[in-house]
């Protein structure tokens, strides 16, 4: 370990996993044949939002030739103590619509599924409580918001501020139910050997399931082995275990068979949570020149009954601007709806949507340009834990986006812009999110003439992430790319973080840093060598303030007849830490981007207030945004090392391309058309309000 | 899913006396729309005829200079047809405008015709729904219903065996309707020909009837006449997406244009009703008058004057009224 090579690190590699998935040779959990035996699983769904089970009648589903078993809650195998939200068959209670009520096991996929639509199921049901509305009398304070937020903060007499300020705006925005949908459904292959359960699933990271899983099953650490090489996306749903990975488990149990259970798209609007919808109240304070004097962000938000998510809404608010005063509050219903979980920027994708938002409009009564409103209330420490950033670029983000965009000489009036029968507009909104890093392990296997073997237990969930740990891994080692064979996706591997809160790289590479450390200048015998590594956060967290920065700029076409939005182009620049990898890192700010848009214009999931179902639950009634959406996407990003953070210098880019997306969308919408949609998606219908 | 028969008949005379024998059978065209609503469980034939190698896939002149389109013919191929893109722009622009690519190539004209709504309510087979079980309510006039129909509908409430407020999705049925196509039709008695204004129907006091068909009609060709003025025609659909996403609301219009002078107009609206609704109160105004954008708006609005919408579908009046109009003012302003 001599020779230097070139640095990987940076530099524009292609997907080492691509050829594998464009010939079909990369095996999605799903697809794992295992031993060519496996039976499948179909589910039985309640129609009931809320009740009891009076009875089941599974005598019709038996008697089919193939179905070889019909779990229930009265015969299913006893789970350990897990979270309520992933107890299953375990009692007669039910708690939403399309909850499992039983799982048919049968030697092919059609008998299941036809087994499973003779199971006959009667409730005792309750009328469901779906609807949020901030009149609600149940409306409660979480003990802490998720990613151990507090669930309030305040600084200063805000009410008094408020007040005394000069200009203000007092606005409430909305954002729907929203549903993850990556295009691989959840599946989990499942297996007892013995008294081990093996699973091929498609998750997040393995380790993340480990507790719940051994604790169902009430084995021990080493006898559970998962396996997920290939992930085709998830988005958040599939960070954490979920009912189906259960009640494989189960199935699987009670066959001794190996077991397929892959869910249905109608099957992703129930079991593996959403985005909570939101109610958002911003009031902004301000002098005439346009300095903040008092923010507050107020946020109703659901969760279910047999959960409490608390999203941690309207903390991006905490450090977004500078502002004597501020406030921000979360507040919870427990509505009779399935759990939700993390969507790609928990958080701070609708919190910033709602803060952007009023940002604009505060701008427009102000009269200032809304790129200058943000650079005048740019704060130099965070202006609530009072600490200094370890990296803040988000005026160098706004200032490279407006030249890029041709901000400059707009014309702020809105809705006078036309191009035959298209109204024309454009906006701008800024966005955050936090960098963490998180306990991971890493070892290297070292043999005279092989290539280094990288272990690890990280996940790619479609990001690039093996292609970019690969490169830090070469560049750590010092030999070129194809010296390393990077071993991902398996619980055996040392344990590493899941592929979530934008963590991935932050926390595996200084683990593979760590670990070629061992080797450094060290000999390798003939017989091998092996080495492990740790890294995990330090103190920084405490000392700074680190997130990711970025500012978004949208042009927005509305057909003043149909009411129709385009947006034909975007602006995304962002301030993100060192990116590894240019090609994959561009994929992630253009699919954080193009979400931003899906959710801007198209994704909302409806709940019926009746039924307590989510009423458009597949493709093509939830839209999300299709090719023909999607413009000219303009992405670049400052050249910006954090390495008060961590040794590789890098932020997390998985989540920071959505945040803010939408309000510049939302805020372009009203600079065509001088109408403001402040509850998501901005549909044609809302035109005509 | 239920287990099923799959069989194929060597002649459509053949076909239909197959299915004759079987009233729970269905035939298959593309398989587009009565697949997937056997996978939902919604629909459950016991047997299925193929006929999408049946009937003819040729689009052929009639002697008039209309054209004869064979009920196999995949929407792509027809939408690609010369002949159409020439005579009859609105059909070849419904017909792109609708659904994927790669379904408008396995679909098939007899059975665009025939898919059924997408109410949601009816595709959940756990939810009430008058259309798929008779009596049992509709899930869709207290619920979902943002993009169900205005004009037509029954509507006496949730619990109502009337209520059905389902729109028909296809965009080729209203640039059809627009043409005054007519359907052939071959049955257990021989053949007929039916108006296309006769096939779907609204759907009173028995919403699970889409059309008038009998059980075990085969639809083997298309005909639509000749319209020489229909070179000056158009489809434009309103969606919640710029692909791929069915009618909010969607116009077929065709206008014979003499001077400033409407001679005769032919308007059609998509996604407004349980059938494809022709817009013949519109048309009655305009037929002799000005070509005027005023005229348009008066006659869009006439024809809506009729709208009967629920809190979530009521934009599509003001949509509708808007989409009539710009066609027009398109059409009176294009060279044909
Ligand atoms: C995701 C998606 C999006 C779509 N978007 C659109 C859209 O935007 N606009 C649009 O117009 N359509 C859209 N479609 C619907 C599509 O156009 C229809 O599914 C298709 O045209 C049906 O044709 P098919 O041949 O596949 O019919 P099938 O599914 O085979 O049959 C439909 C019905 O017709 C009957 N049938 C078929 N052939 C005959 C015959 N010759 N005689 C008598 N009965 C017959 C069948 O028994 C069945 O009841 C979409 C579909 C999907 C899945
Ligand atoms: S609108 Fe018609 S199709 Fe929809 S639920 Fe009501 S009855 Fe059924």
């Amino acid at each position: 370990m001599t020779a230097t090579t070139e640095r990987a690190v940076g530099s524009d590699v292609r997907r080492i996993d691509g050829p594998a998935k464009v010939r079909g040779l990369a095996p999605y959990a799903f697809e794992h044949e295992v031993d060519g035996t496996a039976v499948f699983v179909a589910l039985v769904q309640s129609t009931a939002a809320k009740g009891r089970i009076t009875s089941i009648d599974t005598s019709a589903a038996q008697a089919l030739t193939g179905v070889l078993a019909v779990l229930t809650h009265e015969n299913a195998p006893r789970l350990g103590d897990v979270a309520d939200e992933v107890v299953v068959l375990q009692s007669d209670r039910v708690q939403y619509v399309g909850e499992p009520v039983a799982a048919v096991v049968a030697e092919t996929s059609e008998v299941a599924r036809d087994a499973a639509a003779r199971v006959v199921v009667t409730y005792d049901a309750q009328t469901p409580d779906v609807e949020l509305r901030t009149d609600r009398d149940d409306l409660y304070a979480p003990e802490q918001l998720m990613a151990g937020f507090e669930t309030d903060s305040v600084i200063g007499d805000v009410d008094a501020a408020l007040a005394a300020a000069p200009v203000g705006v007092d606005i409430t925005y909305e954002t729907p139910n929203q549903h993850n949908n990556p295009i691989e459904m959840h599946a989990t292959v499942a297996r007892w050997d013995g008294d081990v359960l093996r699973m091929w699933d498609a998750n997040q990271g393995p380790h993340n399931l480990v507790p719940v899983i051994t604790e169902a099953f009430g084995i021990t650490e080493d006898r559970l082995h998962i396996v997920s090489p290939y992930v085709g996306g998830a988005f958040g749903s599939k960070a954490y275990t979920h009912v189906h990975q259960l009640i494989a488990g189960m199935a699987a149990k009670v066959t001794g068979r190996t077991v397929k259970l892959e869910l249905t798209r109608p099957q992703m609007f129930t079991l593996v949570g959403h985005r909570t919808p939101t109610i958002q109240r911003l009031r902004l304070g301000a002098e005439l020149d346009g300095t903040l004097t008092a923010i507050s962000h107020e946020v109703v938000e659901h969760t279910s009954q047999n959960a409490e998510f608390a999203e941690q809404t309207a903390t991006a608010t905490r450090l977004m601007y500078a502002a004597p005063a501020r406030r921000t509050t979360h507040r919870l219903a427990r509505l009779d709806v399935p759990a939700p979980t993390i969507m790609r920027a928990p958080g701070e994708t609708p919190g910033m949507y709602a803060l952007e938002s009023a940002m604009d409009e505060l701008a427009v009564v102000l009269g200032i340009d809304p790129v200058e409103l943000r650079l005048r209330n740019e704060p130099d420490r965070d202006p609530e834990r009072d600490v200094p950033f370890s990296t803040r670029n988000l005026v160098a983000c706004l200032r490279q986006g407006a030249e890029r965009f041709g901000w400059a000489g707009r014309d702020p009036r809105p809705g006078v812009r036309e191009d035959g029968r298209w109204l024309v507009g454009t906006g701008v909104a800024a966005a955050t999110y936090p960098t963490r890093r998180r306990p991971s392990a890493a070892r290297i296997e070292a043999v005279p003439g092989k290539p280094y073997v990288v272990s690890i237990d990280a996940s790619d969930i479609g990001t690039g992430a093996w292609t970019a740990l690969t490169q830090i891994a070469a560049d750590a080692l010092r030999v070129p790319m194809d010296r390393v064979d990077l071993r991902i996706g398996d619980s055996r591997l040392p344990k590493a973080s899941g592929a979530g809160g934008s963590t991935g790289i932050t926390s595996w590479g200084p683990a593979i840093m760590a670990a070629a450390e061992q080797l450094a200048d060290r000999d390798i015998p003939a017989g091998g060598l092996t080495v492990t590594g740790e890294a995990g956060p330090g103190d920084e967290a405490e000392q700074y303030s680190s997130h990711a920065f970025g500012a978004h700029f949208a042009e927005v076409r509305v057909d003043r007849d149909s009411g129709e939005v385009r947006v034909p182009r975007m602006t995304g620049v962002f301030a993100a830490g060192r990116i590894i990898n240019s090609t994959t890192g561009r994929s992630q700010f253009l699919g954080g981007m193009t979400m931003g848009l899906s959710m801007a214009l198209h994704e909302e999931s409806v709940l019926d207030r009746t039924h307590g179902h989510y009423a458009n639950h597949d493709l093509a009634e939830y839209h999300i945004a299709a090719n023909a959406d999607v413009g000219e996407m303009d992405i670049s990003w400052i050249d910006e090392v954090d390495d008060l953070h961590n040794p590789l210098g890098a932020k997390g880019i998985g989540e920071i391309g959505i945040v803010g997306s939408a309000a510049a969308i939302g805020n372009a919408y009203w600079h065509a058309t001088g109408r403001r949609v402040r509850d998501l998606p901005i549909t044609p219908d809302k035109y005509f309000r | 899913m239920r287990e099923f028969r799959y069989e194929k008949a060597t002649d459509p005379a053949g076909a239909v006396a197959l299915l004759a024998g079987e009233p729970e059978g269905a035939y298959l065209g593309g398989g587009t729309n009565l697949v997937d609503l056997m996978r939902l469980g919604v629909a459950t034939p016991d047997v299925l005829v193929d006929v999408r190698q049946l009937t003819s896939t040729e689009v052929e002149d009639l002697p008039d200079g209309g054209l004869r389109i064979g009920a196999a013919v995949p929407n792509a191929d027809l939408a690609g047809e010369r002949r159409v893109r020439e005579r009859y722009p609105l059909l070849a622009q419904a017909l792109l405008a609708g659904a994927s690519g790669q379904l408008r190539n396995r679909a098939t004209t007899g059975g665009n015709l025939l898919q059924r709504t997408r109410c949601t309510y009816f595709t959940d087979t756990t939810m009430p729904c008058n259309k798929r079980e008779p009596g049992s309510g509709c899930g869709a006039v207290n619920g979902y219903h943002r993009n169900l129909a205005v004009l037509g509908a029954t509507n006496e409430g949730a619990d109502s065996s009337h209520t059905c407020i389902a729109t028909h999705p296809s965009d080729m049925a209203v640039a059809l309707r627009a043409l005054d196509a007519s359907v052939r039709v071959l049955g257990a008695d021989g053949e007929r020909s039916i108006p296309i204004a006769e096939l779907h129907r609204l759907p009173g006091d028995d919403p699970s009837r889409d059309t008038t068909l009998a059980h075990g009609e085969l639809i083997t060709a298309i005909d639509v006449p000749a319209l020489p003025w229909a070179t000056r025609s158009r489809y434009r659909k309103v969606r919640d997406r710029a692909s791929y996403a069915f009618a909010l609301v969607s116009v077929a219009a065709a206008m014979d244009l003499q001077g400033d002078v409407v001679a005769d107009v032919r308007i059609a609206l998509g996604g407004v009703a349980h059938v494809p609704w022709r817009a013949t109160v519109a048309e009655d105004l305009l037929r002799g008058g000005p070509a005027t954008e005023a005229a348009f708006v008066a006659a869009a609005e006439a024809e809506l004057a009729a709208a009967d919408p629920l809190s979530d579908n009521a934009f599509k009046i003001p949509m509708a009224t808007n989409m009539v109009t710009r066609t027009l003012v398109q059409l009176a302003e294009a060279r044909a």
